[in-house]
């Protein structure tokens, strides 16, 4: 299915990433954002306002976080593409209904544009520390999709991804961006509609009497309904069977709650997307995301003019992870080494799935600021040398670190 | 009657002598009168004992986290003016837990019905005390008596800007459902409140008897006027309780708003 010319702002700009996703959402046939302001993603729920009148959608301002995203649900299943836009705090109070979404197997979009936390932490400049939370930020076990995109074109392109997964998977997927990201300007390309391919709702065409809201398809992905289609849809956040019935039985439980899992977990090979260059013959790997990937660029080239054989593999789709593919790299190179701006998560994914084959090297950094690539150069010279196998995750100390812990580095306010 | 509840769902939750059920009738005789097409009508729930009514009655229905029934519907709403929502749910789930949803609905004048039980105990977690527990009532977390004056529903419903505001008891099943059919055909935020016994735990902790002897209460000590003061409408521990319809006025709904400037907003663009 081709994007509707009336969604499709198709032109060429010079816009930030906050805007792009809003306009990316717009393309996307996104009819619904319910939001609460909040820093630094404000100006995506901002250009989605102003455009969407003509594209007769819906920005409503809700009262606080808890209530944007339980909206989001709402509007979903009274048949609209939605989505809801936040950082670090407000990306808290959704986690309720975020668990709601995922229990009612509800396609939607959520744009965390990550700031410094915890708490209110550094409300104005960027962080990734929000990726574990992104995954298991709910109570319960459930899979979510968490990609992340790196600049404002494709904060654009992945928002539309992101949607198009939402309906295939009937699940919550996060745009897991950041402050950089979110306030980088660039060019955006909006194509022309008829290039731009969506993902259709995977409504049930039976008849009414014999629907059931919650059999799975084949590839354990069920057909959703909407209100007002003469369906007695029957909604619950809690595990209930086929019909969506309430059941407090072990067994329902283990069978729903083993299928909202496996529908992520067995398609996951469709899901990941991932970008690697010089993996083939690399002694070191540097696995990055977001922001994190294109500062590893400069810290990756100055390796590389040491003759250090250095691929990349970035993570477009954190979640799911490439299990898989770290496994298979482990097997052949040295180390990865992973630079986030947190001190450790999704690193240890790296080195869960490198199963000791490989040494894995954090690049930490407290947020509030991207990496020094210099650190993460030094950072690959280190993994290089280091013959030793070390268990676990060795954390390599940046300079500022140095400065600010041993230096007698004087902090300035 | 059969046709609007899920029998395959019964029996029901409820105890003996709940007022819930009684809501419930009330309602579905209402959607009867009220004669809108029901396939255009959806309802909504939040948590605890009121909040599983979504769950037994054959509408569309949502059965939601606890507080956000509001929000909930009001994406409902927005993405399909077409529907009519009812919001049914209890007093802890509407006005404690989710008490801003509560206001700023009724201040932006969502089209919505909600129906809010109110039997002044958080019941399905075992009688703690709720933001409506009379001043010195009992409940398991008031041991020595609730110290904390309660919220005036009406009163909160009509200062936030709700179109349409009554209170009856599960006694006054026939003036409850012709409030309800008449609410059902207002545009905006309108608010019902269902005061009703929990025999279970709010009559026994507080010494009170059963069901019956709550309903007999009812009949002694409602006083019925209409248009009153909302402000006048606390209640106390076994006070007299004023009922009736208080609240009938007409204000431009959220979608209504949000229509006419958006087709403003086209019909600028158009000619620019």
């Amino acid at each position: 299915m081709k994007a509707n010319p009336k969604d499709v702002l198709t032109g060429v700009y010079y816009i930030d990433g906050d805007v792009a996703a809003g306009y990316g959402a717009l393309a996307a046939g996104c009819k619904f954002i319910g939001g609460y302001p909040i820093t630094p993603s404000t100006e995506a729920a901002e250009a989605f306002a102003r455009v969407a009148p003509k594209a007769g959608a819906l920005f409503i301002q809700m009262e606080d976080e808890l209530g944007s995203m339980a909206s989001v649900v709402g509007a979903v299943w009274a048949g609209v593409k939605s989505m809801t836009i936040t950082s670090g705090p407000g990306y808290s109070l959704m986690m309720e209904n975020i668990g709601l979404g995922a229990m009612m197997e509800t396609p939607f979009v959520l744009l965390n544009i990550q700031r410094g936390g915890p708490s209110t932490g550094v409300p104005t400049k960027t962080g990734q520390a929000d990726m574990m939370q992104s995954r298991w930020g709910s109570h319960g076990d459930y899979e979510v999709i968490a990609i992340s995109p790196d600049s404002p074109q494709e904060m654009f392109d992945y928002t539309i991804k992101a949607f198009n997964l939402a309906e295939r998977y009937r699940c919550p997927v996060m745009i897991m961006s950041d402050e950089c990201v979110g306030h980088m300007t660039e060019k955006v390309v909006i194509p022309p509609a008829d290039e731009i391919e969506l993902e259709p709702r995977r409504f049930y065409k039976g008849p009414p009497e014999e629907y059931l809201p919650f059999k799975p398809d084949p590839d354990l992905v069920p057909k959703l309904a909407r209100a007002g289609d003469g369906f007695n849809l029957y909604i619950t956040g809690r595990v209930h069977d086929e019909r969506g019935y309430p059941v407090d039985k072990e067994e329902f439980k283990m069978k729903y709650i083993r299928r909202l899992v496996d529908k992520i977990r067995i398609n996951k090979d469709k899901i990941i997307e991932l970008k690697e260059e010089q993996t083939d013959d690399a002694e070191i790997v540097v696995v990055s995301y977001g922001i994190s990937s294109r500062v590893a660029v400069k810290g990756v080239e100055k390796a590389r003019s040491k003759g250090i054989k250095v691929g990349t593999l970035r993570l477009v789709t954190v979640w799911p992870f490439p299990d898989e593919r770290i496994t298979e790299l482990a097997k052949r190179v040295k180390a990865f080494v992973v630079p986030e701006i947190n001190y450790g998560q999704v690193v240890f994914d790296v080195a869960r799935a490198s199963h000791g084959k490989a040494n894995v090297v954090l690049v930490p950094h407290g947020g509030a600021g991207v990496h020094n690539p210099d650190d993460i150069a030094d950072a690959i010279e280190y993994a290089v040398r280091e013959d030793k196998k070390i268990e676990g995750v060795v954390e390599y100390k940046t300079r500022l670190e140095k400065l600010v812990f041993e230096g007698g580095y004087k902090l300035k306010e | 009657m059969e046709n609007l509840l899920r029998m395959d769902r019964m029996p029901h939750i409820w105890c003996p002598g709940c007022g819930i059920g009684l809501g419930v009738t009330a309602l579905a005789s209402a959607l009867e009168k009220a004669q809108i097409d029901l396939n255009n009508v959806c309802i909504v729930s939040g948590i605890g004992c009121t909040g599983r009514v979504a769950g037994y009655v054959k509408l569309d229905s949502f059965h939601t986290t606890h507080g956000r029934a509001i929000a909930f519907a009001t994406g409902i709403k927005a993405a399909n003016p077409k529907l009519k929502v009812i919001v049914f749910s209890g007093d802890g789930d509407l006005i404690a837990i989710g008490g801003n949803h509560f206001i700023h609905a009724a201040r932006r004048n969502i089209d919505m019905l909600v129906v809010c039980v109110n039997n002044f105990i958080y019941a399905m977690t075992g009688g703690q005390v709720a933001p409506t527990t009379p001043l010195a009532a009992y409940a398991t977390t008031s041991p020595f008596g609730c110290v904390e004056p309660p919220f005036n529903i009406p009163y909160i419903a009509d200062s936030s800007g709700a179109v349409y505001v009554a209170r009856w008891t599960a006694l006054h099943v026939r003036r409850l459902t012709n409030s309800l059919t008449e609410a059902l055909h207002k545009k905006g935020f309108s608010v019902v409140e269902v005061i009703s016994p929990c025999a279970m735990y709010y009559s026994r902790i507080n010494r009170l008897g059963d069901g019956l002897d709550m309903m007999k209460f009812y009949h002694d000590n409602v006083e019925i006027r209409h248009g009153e003061d909302t402000k006048n409408l606390d209640i106390g521990f076994q006070t007299k309780i004023i009922c009736g319809k208080f609240v009938d006025k007409e204000r431009p709904s959220y979608m209504e708003r949000y229509n006419q400037w958006a087709s403003e907003v086209r019909g600028a663009s158009n000619e620019s």
